[in-house]
């Protein structure tokens, strides 16, 4: 894996006071012992080699840089090249550190995966590492969740997993991260909570980051081979963190990169209905973290919301509240309308239909790169496709499909 | 009023639990001090969250029911001060961390100690980050009561060593469908006598006990038992009119 680059990341978790391991007792012995495993095969050479054996021969890293010309030129500005996640099996980045984890939960002797997921991209790549690997799976998905993203409901259970509907609370994201975290509290022995963002107790979020870093990794080779220098600036979405955290990673000490966040600004910053918890949150304890939520005046977690299944999470990942905290990443606000133009746009211009979270980084692209010189460059991760995202699109748009 | 040490005297002691502001902010007043009048020798009085996910499904619509009434945590502290007027039984809260860091942890253990709040069990705060709470509340001499799993292990040791107030030792965790009851309890005696090893403060034991059986059996193993989802569902079955329900099952637990 990366080696750790801020100095604060230290091994209780912390990225300067945020982080921490704020989780009941009955899920302490077991966090201990996953914390002992990672640290142990993070730098084992045999665990290494079978992850990179199944990134490349199963995932099909390393994922396209592909210098997205048209738009680039229509916008007329920064040079945008687009890092290919979308290209990965089963369709986002998120198969990166479902394979980690699965990988490291086998090595641990574990049987059974349970997992979250908000668009079931997680959910998704879940299942099917669970295949591969010969384990059970279960996924819990928010109720609401599990209705705007039927079709990614029935591939997981294509792949052999059980869905479980939340319809506690929201029944989106937040409420299903609430059931898998008591799930694995009652069944602990055999069963390992495959997380799937940058967020929860550590080493969660330092382990997911690990496990995505792969993409900036990547991203940094392929840019200096092709284009001979650094980008000027990354940009990602956010709703937990997890892509972002892999495409910002190993630029955090390239002070001249600007790392930039698209957060999920819903009906807009100024209404309730949104998810921008860097812009709208203060600091709180949830999931197993100390973070930036979005809360009430009684310290009650907010309802959010996004059109995005992936983006409407309260929380973020404690790592993003550090960078936001000491200026090295900027988060900005990126509205339902904003990204569904984004989505027409860039299925348009380079005839690729990507996941309506990625479409926030591309939206903000569009604002950005007309500002910005034709020899500069922006690196935009495409987090996944978008595919699951066509019907719900045809919908906020008011067009009746008729299959 | 009476302190926690004062009520673990007692050969046995009963912790009731109720929901604080279930199903209305007077309703839990009464339900509080008939609890306390029928012989309860501890409350502890849940501060709703938004996401309880340490609670079951029991507990999570009393908190819901609360919600819909309006409460806050403003609003607990008044409850506190009324009923301090008609018992002196100990009283603790059961609260996630963020309510009282959004409240400000000085502030909140500062009303905790005029109000005549003894103690606090907070569900997600482990052992690891206990530093972000142990100097406030000390100093106002509230006790963060720890809690212990049977799944603790080697924990046992840094958990209890400086405790206060009593342990609350979480009795039926996961690994569900493969432990009987005499399993369960051959767990907890042996997690007890670990406890013991460490320190004096008492232990109660909660977590899925309902009946007076069960209770006469923790009672044999630790120094007390909680009991939280039986006496919300009376308040569940019949918001209004609890109080005589929840008077009556006390003295069944007591008998």
């Amino acid at each position: 894996m990366q080696e750790m680059k801020l100095e604060t990341n230290n091994k209780t978790g912390r990225f300067g006071d945020f982080g921490g391991q704020y989780i009941p007792e009955t899920l302490m012995s077991e966090i201990e012992r996953l914390t002992k495993a990672y640290n142990h095969y993070k730098d084992d050479p045999e665990f290494k080699s079978e992850l990179h054996d199944l990134l490349v021969n199963y995932a099909g890293r390393p994922s396209l840089l592909y210098h997205a010309k048209r738009m680039s030129d229509d916008l007329g500005g920064a040079q945008i090249y687009l890092k290919r996640e979308d290209l990965n099996h089963t369709g986002s980045h998120k198969i990166n550190n479902a394979l980690g984890q699965a990988l490291l939960a086998k090595k641990m002797g574990k049987t059974r995966l349970i997992a979250e997921t908000g668009a079931g991209q997680h959910g998704v790549a879940t299942a099917t590492v669970a295949a591969l690997l010969g384990m059970e799976c279960e996924v819990f998905m928010g109720k609401l969740d599990t209705e705007r993203q039927a079709l990614n409901v029935y591939r997981m259970e294509m792949l052999g997993a059980k869905v479980h509907p939340i319809s506690s609370g929201t029944g989106t994201l937040k409420d299903a991260v609430n059931a898998a975290l008591q799930e694995w509290t009652r069944r602990v022995d055999d069963t390992h909570y495959l997380i799937g963002s940058t967020m929860g107790p550590h080493p969660f979020p330092t382990m997911v980051r690990d496990f995505q870093s792969v993409i900036s990794k990547e991203i940094k080779e392929q840019i200096v081979k092709e284009a001979g220098k650094l980008p000027d600036a990354v940009v990602a979405c956010v709703g937990g963190g997890s892509n972002a955290m892999g495409a910002f990673y190993n630029f955090i000490d390239d002070k001249d990169v600007r790392l930039i966040g698209a957060e999920a600004a819903g009906k807009g910053l100024n209404t309730e209905q949104n998810a921008a918890t860097l812009e709208k949150g203060r600091p709180g304890v949830f999931h197993g973290m100390k973070s930036i939520f979005c809360q009430d005046d009684d310290g009650d977690i907010k309802e959010v919301y996004s059109i995005s299944a992936g983006l409407d999470y309260p929380g973020i990942g404690p790592e993003h509240a550090f960078l936001q905290d000491i200026k090295r990443a900027e988060y900005v606000g990126i509205t339902d309308d904003e990204a569904v133009k984004a989505f027409d746009y860039i299925a348009k211009e380079e005839g690729i239909v990507a996941a309506i979270e990625s479409c926030h980084a591309v939206a903000y692209v569009m604002k950005l790169a007309p500002k910005m010189k034709k020899d500069q460059i922006i690196v935009c991760n495409l987090s996944g496709r978008g595919d699951k995202d066509v019907a719900a699109i045809a919908r906020y748009k008011g067009v009746d499909l008729h299959d | 009023m009476t302190s926690l040490k004062e009520a673990f005297s007692k050969e046995k002691t009963f912790v009731a639990f109720t929901v604080a502001g279930d199903p209305n902010i007077d309703k839990s007043i009464e339900y509080t001090v008939a609890l306390a009048n029928a012989g309860a020798d501890v409350i502890e009085l849940g501060i709703p969250f938004s996401d309880p996910i340490a609670d079951g499904p029991v507990i999570q619509k009393a908190g819901l029911r609360a919600f819909d009434a309006g409460i806050d945590t403003d609003k607990i502290f008044d409850m506190v001060s009324r009923i301090r007027e008609q018992t002196d039984v100990p009283l603790v809260f059961l609260s996630y961390l963020n309510k009282l860091y959004d409240y400000g942890y000085e502030e909140f253990f500062t009303e905790c100690e005029n109000r005549g709040v003894s103690g606090v069990v907070i569900p997600d705060l482990p052992f690891e980050e206990r530093g972000e709470v142990d100097e406030q509340a000390t100093a106002h001499n509230v006790s963060i009561i720890p809690l212990v799993a049977p799944t603790s292990g080697d924990r046992v040791q840094k958990i209890v060593e400086d405790s206060t107030g009593f342990i609350y030792l979480v009795s039926s965790l996961g690994i569900t469908g493969v432990r009987d009851n005499n399993q369960m309890a051959g767990d907890l005696s042996e997690t007890v006598a670990k406890i013991r090893e460490y320190t004096d403060t008492p232990v109660a034991v909660g977590f899925g006990i309902h009946t007076p059986e069960q209770v006469t059996e923790m009672n044999r193993i630790a120094d007390g038992a909680i009991i939280g989802s039986g006496i919300v569902k009376l308040i569940e079955a019949d918001p209004d009119n609890a109080t005589d329900s929840i008077e009556e099952y006390v003295r069944n637990i007591k008998a």
